[in-house]
């Protein structure tokens, strides 16, 4: 019954070797691509001496260097045009009577799942100078030539930009409104403040970290962005960061160049993440009275139907009618000729889904990349979060912190790391399935780390203990305690980074093969073919996967298991 | 015989020492309660005594045999121990009679068997009708009685409770006080109560061990705690009472001008001499509007304060000649006025020489 053990082996303990496993696989995964990226851009190709002449080669040409002020000008644009569209509707949905609000709700969620891309070329379809089906419109009304809005430009692609990223803010500021209490209000009100004042002066202001957060990460988002740059800008000579970066990969590629094109990039994100951290953890600042506090809906009136008009526009423009016109061009003969019947055709899915050499094998290739990204992601996640939030190890931090730092890693700068690090002999991975999945893994740990760690501490340590005291070890007690109360939440967390694998696109252009393309890539070169139809057809494909699996996490798990702010 | 024996048992976090030195034995079927406030380390202890914690220094040993020394601690689960959390820790994903049935089944009990003792156990614990329901189902007193329930029926070597009723409503917390003595009362079953509210321990324990900062102050029978606390912090943590400074000479004990015989005095120690404490509580003082007669020590003071508390007037006394302020209590029909003259009569027996 005694259990005296001597030595050093009394105090090892298995989960240390586990431990030291998670080191590696977390040093495999996140660090050794950054820390690869970092050398290779000092590196001359090929000798491997220290150099600084990619900078040089980098930074040594103005078009280089508007390039990077370009990104940050449609980073600051994309950011507060997307903070100008959400926090009114956070708002009205949080606080007031404002009619419909579950279509508000469907319509952040459908902006939210749209990936950019399809987003850009809807609105292509919408707003090109010349067949752009709005423009079109303006002409036949008024009779003039120029267009009403041409989508081919700085400010075109700016606001296709929000009209995606705006759920980001949403989410932010709408759970932080979601914390004031109805008497923070009711104070200014008998105070003398009305409703209007009450909101700018007492309910904004409080909320005033949140919106702040949700600008940074819509700019953050908007300067790591591939698909919209690519799509919109690329036609009209506006050249972006990350499209620059596309650039040096294109035959000779030129990693080294890249490596230290991207260090600025990857310095701005970890500098204005930690800025967002600091801003939210500001004491005292969001109201944390937690209990009591009772919410009522603030009566607007006929106002909350002006209220509901902005709600509306802005999900029409975001979702509404760039889906409408994809759905359209994808059952086209010819797009441009609008909804007729002698236009209406299944060619375009028939081709793609029958004769097209690729079209199938990317769906194929994307979910089962995504899903043994996801599954290694929330696994690897579990282990992380389990570790840390049980205090099992000391420095058990570390790991966490490594689960968390691709959070501050583009996408494409990630891709970079990846590909200068696993591409070539040892390793040999480029044009491999397992190259792809690693650096979805990697680049979506976070998320499900988030995820993970929030279920983990929601399951009380003693749930645990009450089962060992009566008899059951570790490893039983997880299987039979923990695990069960777990498993929705992580089937959330997978679900989400399946999603958000699915149709990621800036991580997977730089790394895919001949044969492991992604649909989010395919679509990408079906974009430079410039066959909307068959372009449309594919992005409908795209999104019935995706709604395929949305709607299972819908049912699984819950209706906003994918709009909860972790 | 001994069932448990704690051994200078020492758990510290740096050099912060959150459970130092400490010494308790129980009896085979004895309740005994660790008392104290909020981070004086008595979840430590218990948490300890479990295995979920191991110790610096000491041992913790169960029937004689060592189950917790510094590098060699046997896991919870091979304890045969039960215990009772503060979230009770009832596990929403199974229903009541799954979640007491938990324990019989990694003892691999027969199917029979276990039914039949799970249905017995929660007759015993009335809730034998809601067996088929999940926790989530269930009243904050019913989780109780279930979470009761499941330690109690794998007979265990050591029941610990962990603050079992700090997340009750007050009329609750005092039925489920009763419940548990006499859950104990009819299976004896060796205890171990941790809490920070003295009426629960006293309603419950054959023994309270009033922990402060780490270390057991005193470990006694409640109402020996009450009459004949040894320390200041003892004497001022149960109950309430008046802490005067006080001389011992000459075998008198002596304040505000009045003295008595260190030997009617409990707990003194004659062998000291000067400056002492002397714990006197409200209710060992009578108030008089006149000299009262009889040899008993009188201090002659004006009331400076006065409370009605329903059950009680709460008197504040300032004597005359120092300024020594006591707080007596009297019945409600008793009434001073403040700034109304009395003479408090103190009872020797009734006091206690703390340190």
């Amino acid at each position: 019954m005694t259990a005296r053990r001597s030595g050093w082996l009394a105090r090892f303990e298995p989960v240390t070797l586990l431990w030291i496993a998670l080191i590696a696989i977390l040093l495999f995964l996140v660090a050794f691509p950054l820390g690869k990226l970092l050398v290779v851009s000092f590196e001359t190709r090929g000798t491997g001496e220290f150099t600084l002449m990619n900078y040089v080669s980098a930074y040594g040409r103005s078009r280089y260097v508007d390039a990077l002020v370009n990104s940050l000008l449609l980073g600051l644009l994309s950011a507060t045009m997307s903070v100008v569209m959400a926090v009114p509707m956070a708002w009205a949905v949080s606080r007031t009577d404002m009619p419909f609000k579950g279509l508000t709700w469907a319509v952040v969620l459908g902006a939210f799942i749209l990936p950019p891309y399809l987003s850009a070329i809807g609105w292509i379809l919408l707003a090109g100078p010349n067949s752009g089906f709005l423009n079109i419109a303006w002409r036949a009304i008024t009779g003039l030539e120029d267009p009403l809005f041409n989508v081919y430009s700085f400010a075109g692609l700016a606001l296709v930009i929000a009209l995606n990223a705006f759920p980001l803010v949403f989410i932010f500021v709408k759970s932080a409104l979601d914390l004031v209490s109805s008497e923070m209000e009711d104070a200014a009100n008998i105070l003398g403040a009305g409703t209007w004042t009450a909101m700018r002066k007492v309910s904004l202001p409080l909320v005033w970290p949140a919106i702040m957060a949700g600008f940074i990460i819509v700019f953050l988002e908007a300067i790591a962005l591939f698909g919209t740059p690519a799509i919109i800008g690329i036609p009209a000579r506006i050249n972006v960061v990350t499209t620059q970066l596309w650039q040096f990969f294109e035959y000779p590629v030129r990693v080294e160049v890249a490596a230290a094109y991207a260090m600025p990039l990857l310095l701005i994100t970890a500098g204005m993440i930690v800025v967002q951290k600091l801003m939210l953890s500001r004491k005292g600042y969001v109201s944390q009275t937690g209990k009591g506090g009772e919410r009522r809906p603030i009566k607007l009136g006929p106002w909350r139907w002006v209220a509901f008009a902005w709600c509306a526009a802005v999900g029409l423009m975001a979702v509404i009618a760039p889906l409408f016109v994809l759905l359209q061009a994808s059952f086209a003969k010819a797009w441009g000729r609008g909804l007729a019947w002698d236009n209406l055709t299944l060619a375009n899915y028939r081709l793609l889904i029958f004769e097209h050499d690729m079209a199938m094998t990317s769906i194929w290739n994307t979910i089962w990349f995504s899903a043994s990204a996801a599954s290694i992601a929330v696994v690897l996640a579990l282990l992380v979060a389990y570790i840390v939030n049980r205090r099992l190890v000391p420095f058990g931090e570390a790991l966490g912190f490594m689960a968390m730092a691709p959070f501050v890693i583009p996408g494409i700068v990630m891709a970079i790391g990846f590909y200068a690090a696993y591409a070539s002999p040892p390793f040999a991975l480029y044009g491999t399935a397992v190259i792809i999945i690693l650096a979805f893994a990697a680049r979506f740990l976070p998320i499900a780390y988030a995820n993970s760690s929030s279920a983990i501490r929601a399951v009380h340590p003693e749930m645990e203990e009450a089962a060992r005291i009566l008899g059951s070890g570790r490893l039983h007690a997880i299987w039979m305690i923990t695990a069960p109360l777990v498993r929705k939440s992580l089937l959330g967390g997978w679900l989400i980074v399946f999603i958000v694998a699915s149709r990621e696109l800036s991580a997977a252009i730089f790394l895919v093969g001949p044969r492991t393309r992604t649909m989010s890539v395919l679509l990408y070169d079906l974009s430079e073919a410039g066959n909307f139809e068959v372009l449309a057809a594919f992005g409908g494909l795209l999104l019935v996967v995706t709604m395929v699996f949305v709607g299972i996490g819908m049912k699984l798990v819950g209706r906003d298991f994918m709009l909860r702010r972790n | 015989m001994s069932r448990l024996q704690i051994q200078g048992l020492t758990k510290a976090y740096g050099p912060n020492r959150v459970v130092d030195s400490i010494e308790l034995t129980l009896q085979e079927g004895e309740f005994v309660s660790l008392l104290g406030p909020s981070g004086c380390g008595k979840t430590t202890t218990l948490r300890m005594i479990a295995g979920f914690v191991d110790p610096n220094e000491g041992s913790i040993s169960l029937d004689g045999q060592v189950i917790s020394a510094p590098g060699a601690v046997l896991p919870p689960e091979k304890r045969g121990m039960s215990m009772i959390f503060q979230s009770y820790a009832i596990w929403p994903n199974m229903t009541v009679a799954e979640n007491v049935g938990f324990g019989l089944k990694l003892r691999k009990l027969p199917g029979e068997e276990i039914r039949k003792r799970v249905a017995e156990i929660l007759e015993v614990v009335q809730m034998g009708h809601l067996a088929a329901r999940y926790p989530a189902e269930l009243s904050g007193g019913q989780q109780q009685r279930v979470a009761l329930a499941r330690a109690i029926v794998v007979k265990p070597a050591v029941l610990l409770l962990d603050e079992p009723l700090s997340n009750l409503d007050a009329n609750l917390r005092e039925e489920m006080r009763f419940e548990i003595r006499r859950l104990h009362d009819e299976f004896r079953i060796t205890t171990v109560y941790v809490t920070h509210d003295q009426s629960e321990a006293m309603a419950t324990s054959d023994r309270i061990a009033v922990m402060n900062a780490g270390r057991i102050e005193q470990v006694d029978a409640p109402h020996m705690l009450y009459t004949r606390p040894r320390t200041r912090f003892v004497a001022g943590f149960i109950g309430r009472t008046n802490l005067l400074p006080a001389q011992l000479r000459n075998g008198e004990i002596g304040f505000g001008g009045i003295a008595m015989q260190a030997g009617q005095v409990p707990g003194s120690d004659t062998a000291a001499a000067g400056d002492i404490l002397v714990s006197v509580r409200p209710q060992s003082i009578g108030l008089h509007r006149a000299p009262p007669g009889g040899g008993a020590p009188v201090l002659e003071g004006v009331v400076a304060q006065r409370t009605f508390l329903g059950e009680t007037w709460d008197y504040v006394v300032r004597a005359d000649g120092s300024d020594l302020r006591l707080r007596a209590t009297a019945p409600p029909l008793q009434i001073h006025d403040v700034g109304e003259r009395v003479w408090m009569e103190f009872d020797p027996q009734q006091m206690a020489m703390v340190v």
